[in-house]
């Protein structure tokens, strides 16, 4: 494994609010990956929610903030493609007319990653100790599959987990109907999306769906629950380092394994 | 067409409540990607054919000005006019005056969406002259007097049954008792009924995939062979096309064909590609006597130098609609005029305003599918974005969310406050459904729970639990 690396975790405002268990899993991973873990303390949101909805000033603050919290580390990583993507992808964009700004985006974006892509593309890790006897399915979020090319790095790893059988979905690369503010301003569409996406899970009678942005798994796990669906969601690093046996999966209450 | 598009909620739940169309574009949803996908397979250089594409359209409109001159000209020396067309009404005018010139009274056309985009129909009808779609599905709509949902297939939200009903409906003089429930039957029977109309028309109007500015001639692809007789029976053919769809060569336009029929339908090529230059010359068997170009601007040229510009890329084959998971939803009149899906999500705003097609760049989770399959690059999910941006700077935006994203990105750059505030929310949210595990309601979130569940935190921030991890560790 390559040498240790100085990764600065960017936890996500998502995983800060929801799922702080996702964040404790990605810090274990990387560890395991021999990288020394930072979570630098001035860290909020990426600003994607402001860019998203056409707040190009409040998204440029925010992306200010991150680009000096980030500053001087080996490596950032999100357990988001989503986040990651608005990093590595949307920051330059959004400097393109501060030449100053748009370099110090650029180098950022050059040593920022989404978490599994940059454990296996860049680490170079090929496998994980953890064990899962479950039949597993995996929703590919859009961002980190179209914008980051994140595919082959969690099949890899998930082949690893002893018991794990992986049953595709044909599905897999349509997204879920999140999409940010979109879930809020157009809740029929989004959960119309959410129905089609749910049915393609449980028609590959998968016990579980793992995914690699909280987003998408809010999303699908609300609408699994609504329908009363006993399929579990788990976000991929929670089976990668192990901790399926003791956390229960998103949306079931403490003290229940839930599986 | 009046545009509905400020209804585009009213109408997404129209689309998503309607039966007929959930299992129509159930089919369209999947068939049309997965044939794309098979010929894409099938043709390696596909990838760098797109490259191709897109650089050949970028220099076109870099050069347009110079281009649509050497058209017209090309056109003329072939013994056709070329008609400028600023706006719509203008666009009208030049069709109904040649139109008028020749006395018709019947007029064929092929499919084109810049005719619906100029409402030419209406217009021929208000003025006495009788249109009549010749394009299988553009048939069906016209006897249902409905818009098209689609840009390459216009009756794709109807299923078999819809037709049956409507060609019973309207062919009033054939057999009450005949059988029309099998696709082929009703395939004969628009073929008859369209046959003599083909031969009474005093004019046929086409529109165009592409112009060629190298030789003056205009190409059309379709699979029914309609087009050709729309253009080669008539005195007069008028060629109704926009700008943008102009090439520099016959070699340019054979690359950008091989881009289109696989994006669109997963056709190698398309049944019939055809190509007309000029009028009937001395000595040829067919083809009509008059030849006309009418070139429509209707906002394009103010689209040239801006944010916009690589949306005249677009080659309109629909790919970003096959593949778009809030068009296959919601259906195309969703998006209330002519252009839908993502494609219209950009184009829409740009001819009609912002103000009146605000939804349609909202409508989008930037799921980034229809900028992956795009055959020139069109980088959708960008111009949508570009959209938003002048909504927000021109406060277009509702007040209580624009206040709401104020607020919330002033916190975001506060990080004690945001995460003092978050830990609160994660404690409070985590003890109130802690019970569940989710929330079947919540307060301010009407719009997410009235749909599915909201899990509830697990109880603890991240930062929280982190600074208590590496306070434990000193």
């Amino acid at each position: 494994m390559a040498e240790p690396a100085r990764v600065a975790l960017l936890v996500t405002c998502l995983v800060d609010l929801f799922r702080a268990s996702v964040g404790m899993a990605a810090v274990k991973l990387l560890e395991d990956a021999g990288c020394i873990v930072a979570v630098p303390r001035a860290q909020t949101c990426c600003g994607q929610p402001a860019y998203n909805s056409g707040d190009k000033e409040d998204a440029k603050a925010i992306a200010r903030q991150v680009i000096a919290v980030f500053a001087g580390y080996d490596y950032v990583v999100a357990p988001s493609g989503s986040c990651a993507g608005m990093v590595k992808i949307h920051y330059p964009e959004m400097f393109s007319d501060e030449p100053a700004m748009r370099d110090k985006a650029e180098e950022l974006a050059a040593r920022t990653y989404e978490l599994v892509s940059f454990l296996v593309d860049v680490r170079g890790m090929k496998r994980v100790a953890a064990a899962c006897a479950q039949t597993v399915t995996y929703h590919d979020s859009c961002s980190g599959l179209r914008e980051l090319g994140v595919k082959p790095q969690p099949r890899q790893l998930l082949a690893s987990v002893e018991g794990l059988r992986l049953a595709e979905s044909p599905g897999a690369e349509i997204c879920c109907g999140f999409g940010g503010t979109f879930a809020v301003k157009y809740p029929e569409i989004s959960g119309k999306m959410a129905s089609d996406k749910v049915a393609d899970i449980v028609a590959t009678g998968a016990d579980c769906v793992l995914a690699g942005d909280l987003g998408c798994l809010l999303q699908i796990a609300g609408r699994l629950s609504r329908a009363g669906s006993p399929v579990a969601v788990r976000h991929v690093v929670e089976v990668l380092a192990g901790m399926t046996e003791t956390l229960p999966p998103i949306g079931v209450p403490r003290g229940a394994t839930g599986e | 067409m009046d545009p509905t598009s400020r209804a585009f909620i009213e109408n997404a739940h129209a689309g998503l409540a309607n039966p007929v169309l959930r299992r129509a574009l159930g089919i369209a949803g999947t068939g049309f990607p997965a044939r794309r996908a098979e010929a894409i397979a099938r043709l390696p250089e596909f990838e760098a054919l797109r490259d191709e594409g897109k650089a050949i359209k970028d220099h076109t409109i870099a050069h347009l000005d110079f281009y649509l001159e050497l058209y017209e000209k090309n056109v003329a020396a072939a013994g056709g006019t070329v008609h400028w067309a600023r706006d719509a009404a203008e666009a009208r005018a030049a069709v109904l005056e040649i139109c008028r010139s020749v006395g018709a009274k019947i007029v064929t056309k092929g499919k084109s969406m810049v005719a619906e985009e100029i409402a030419l129909n209406e217009h021929l009808e208000a003025n006495g002259i009788t249109p009549v779609e010749t394009d299988l599905g553009e048939y069906i709509i016209q006897l249902r007097h409905e818009p098209p949902s689609h840009i390459i297939a216009p009756a794709i939200h109807l299923m078999k049954e819809q037709v049956t009903e409507t060609f019973r409906a309207s062919h009033t003089e054939l057999d009450p008792a005949r059988s029309i429930t099998e696709a082929p039957q009703l395939c004969a029977e628009a073929r008859a009924m369209l046959r003599p109309q083909f031969l009474a028309a005093d004019v046929g109007i086409t529109g165009a995939n592409f112009l060629i500015a190298e030789t003056g001639s205009s190409i059309i692809v379709t699979n029914e062979g309609n087009g050709d007789l729309t253009q080669t029976l008539p005195k007069v053919h008028i060629v109704v096309a926009s700008l943008e769809k102009i090439v520099p060569t016959l070699e340019d336009a054979a690359t950008l064909l091989r881009l289109l029929a696989r994006s669109a339908t997963g056709q190698e090529f398309s049944s019939y590609t055809t190509m007309s230059t000029g009028p009937r010359r001395p000595g040829d068997l067919d083809g009509p006597e008059q030849y006309h170009v009418v070139l429509v601007d209707n906002g394009r040229s103010a689209m040239i130098g801006g944010e916009f510009q690589e949306m005249l890329r677009c080659l309109r084959c629909a790919a970003c609609l096959n593949h778009c998971p809030v068009y296959t939803a919601v259906g195309g009149h969703a998006y209330g005029w002519v252009y839908p899906g993502p494609m219209g999500a950009v184009l829409t705003p740009a001819l009609i305003g912002i103000a009146e097609a605000g939804h349609l760049p909202n409508a989008s989770t930037f799921c980034g599918r229809c900028e992956s399959v795009c055959p020139v690059r069109i980088p959708l999910p960008k111009m949508m974005r570009h959209w938003r941006e002048r909504q927000f700077s021109q406060r277009q935006v509702a007040p209580a969310y624009r206040i709401g994203l104020t607020y919330w990105a002033w916190v975001a750059q506060h990080p004690a406050l945001y995460h003092a505030l978050v830990e609160i929310k994660a404690r409070l949210l985590g003890w109130l459904g802690g019970g569940r595990g989710r929330f079947r309601a919540l307060p301010l979130a009407g719009g997410w729970t009235q749909f599915r569940d909201m899990p509830a935190p697990e109880g603890r921030s991240f930062h929280a639990l982190w600074a208590e991890r590496q306070r434990a560790k000193r």
